[in-house]
């Protein structure tokens, strides 16, 4: 037996290693009269921050916070070369705005950046709900919660409808009992994770004020403005061009009018119900190409017509109750 | 008597950083982990008790860590044992396995000879510790 053949026989599961992390030079503060240019240190941080403004439009207060909050992280990078300790900010955050306004999708793209930041260490998004942390009988909720939370740590805890986890009318309710050990990981496990939570803004207020304890230990309360119309129309141009459609010339105005119709009507969700608008366009487009039958060409698949949105109910009569 | 078992078994005892870029190699591989324990440290007792259910899904090593830590404070004085399983294979395969806490004293084994048939002797392995009972093992000693 020349060569050990038992050690080394299973081939390796997940393909090569990654190679090894670079080991972190020895912490030297730098001297005091030492000057850091905060804008190469901020290039790939400045990266995703204008890949959300050139991706999501509007929500001009949500960006504002979302620089601030870059900013402060870069600037406390800085801080800990000189050796000043600042000790880690809070980022628990609260996201509240009607019905499609982004907050999930940002709270995704606050994931990403606080990874780049180096706040969280993987930064990855669990995003959960009342259903995920809360369980159905006595003793199941701590290890379920503790589960997602275990799940979620070195990255992002996004809560959906956060209010939902308290139920004032039933003091037995068990979610009582989550809010209490997401109390404690967001006070002592600041550093494996940031909890974020998300829902509608009164009822998120109502739930504050039953859970004081929360909202104090949450230190960014951001509110997405509802989008205006302008905003909604170019949200639309967005998505149509991102699924390879495009508007012909004499079906923009009767989109713009689709909009300004749609908001006024109930249950109107934003971003969400322009996305189910393009998605019906898209279906009477297609329905209207195969009815017609012979040839078609590139430019006639990607067009959408004004057809394809009149005919819509929004249109049939204004007082009319649309889905 | 120092008790070796499992991966690293002839290093000292991994740090808490030391075993975190363990589970965290572990998860880069899409091996689940797991804690189990216990207070017999017979080399052939491979069934020890679990310290919860494995942990699926987990990216990053701080949630195991944590379950080895309560594990650690509800368990001061018994064996601590991380399993990382690889299901690449189709069956239960631990990938890794090392121990991440032991009790203060270990005493070690004793050997039993036991004479047979035609002057044949068994051996066996007898841990002083499994003189007492169960829970109390290392305990007061």
């Amino acid at each position: 037996m020349t060569e050990r053949m038992e050690f080394g026989m299973r081939p390796p599961a997940g393909g090569p290693a990654e190679p090894p992390q670079p080991a972190e030079p020895a912490f030297e503060p730098l001297p005091p009269d030492a000057r850091i240019d905060l804008a190469e240190d901020g290039a790939q941080v400045n990266e995703i921050l204008d890949a959300l403004d050139s991706d999501l439009v509007g929500l001009a207060p949500v960006k504002t916070r979302i620089r601030e909050i870059a900013a402060l992280l870069l600037v406390d990078r800085a801080r800990a070369r000189f050796g000043i300790d600042s000790g880690r900010p809070n980022l628990h955050m609260c996201f509240t705005g009607g019905p499609g306004t982004g907050k999930t999708t940002v709270a995704m793209r606050m994931a990403e950046l606080l990874h780049r930041l180096g706040y969280v260490r993987k930064g990855h998004l669990v995003s959960v709900t009342r259903d995920d942390l809360v369980g159905q009988y006595v003793g199941h909720t701590a290890p379920k919660t503790k589960e997602v939370l275990k799940r979620a740590m070195g990255g992002v805890l996004f809560i959906d409808e956060a209010y939902y986890l308290y139920r004032a009318e039933n003091e037995r309710d068990y979610g009582q009992e989550a809010i209490e050990i997401l109390l404690q990981v967001m006070e002592n496990r600041r550093d494996d994770l940031v909890v974020v939570l998300a829902g509608y803004k009164d009822r998120m207020d109502s739930f504050f004020s039953s859970n004081p304890g929360m909202s104090s230990r949450i230190a960014h309360h951001i509110h997405f403005p509802d989008y205006t119309a302008e905003e909604l129309e170019a949200i639309g141009r967005l998505m149509l061009e991102r699924q390879g459609y495009a508007l012909a010339p004499e079906a923009e105005p009767v989109f713009r009018e689709y909009l300004r119709r749609r908001r006024t009507q109930p249950r109107f969700a934003n971003a969400r119900s322009v996305r189910n608008a393009i998605e019906r366009a898209r279906l009477r487009h297609a329905g209207r190409l195969v009815a017609r039958g012979g040839l078609v060409g590139r430019q006639e698949l990607m067009t959408l017509h004004p057809d394809d949105f009149l005919a819509s109910r929004v249109f049939a009569e204004p007082a009319a109750q649309a889905g | 008597m120092r008790i070796t078992q499992g991966t690293f078994s002839y290093l000292p005892d991994l740090t808490d950083e030391e075993i975190a870029a363990q589970i965290s190699y572990a998860l880069e591989r899409g091996w689940p982990c797991s804690v189990e324990f216990t207070d017999d440290p017979h080399p052939r007792n491979s069934y020890w008790e679990m310290w919860g259910l494995p942990m699926f899904d987990l990216k990053d090593p701080a949630g195991v860590l944590q379950e080895i830590n309560e594990c650690r404070k509800a368990y001061p004085n018994h064996y601590i044992r991380l399993n990382a399983y690889d299901a690449s294979y189709g069956r239960q395969t631990i990938a890794l396995s090392f121990i991440v806490h032991r009790p203060p004293s270990e005493p070690g084994f004793r050997i039993d000879r036991q004479e047979t048939s035609d002057r044949r002797v068994r051996v066996s392995l007898h841990p002083y510790a499994t003189d007492r009972p169960e829970g109390e093992r290392y305990g007061d000693s």
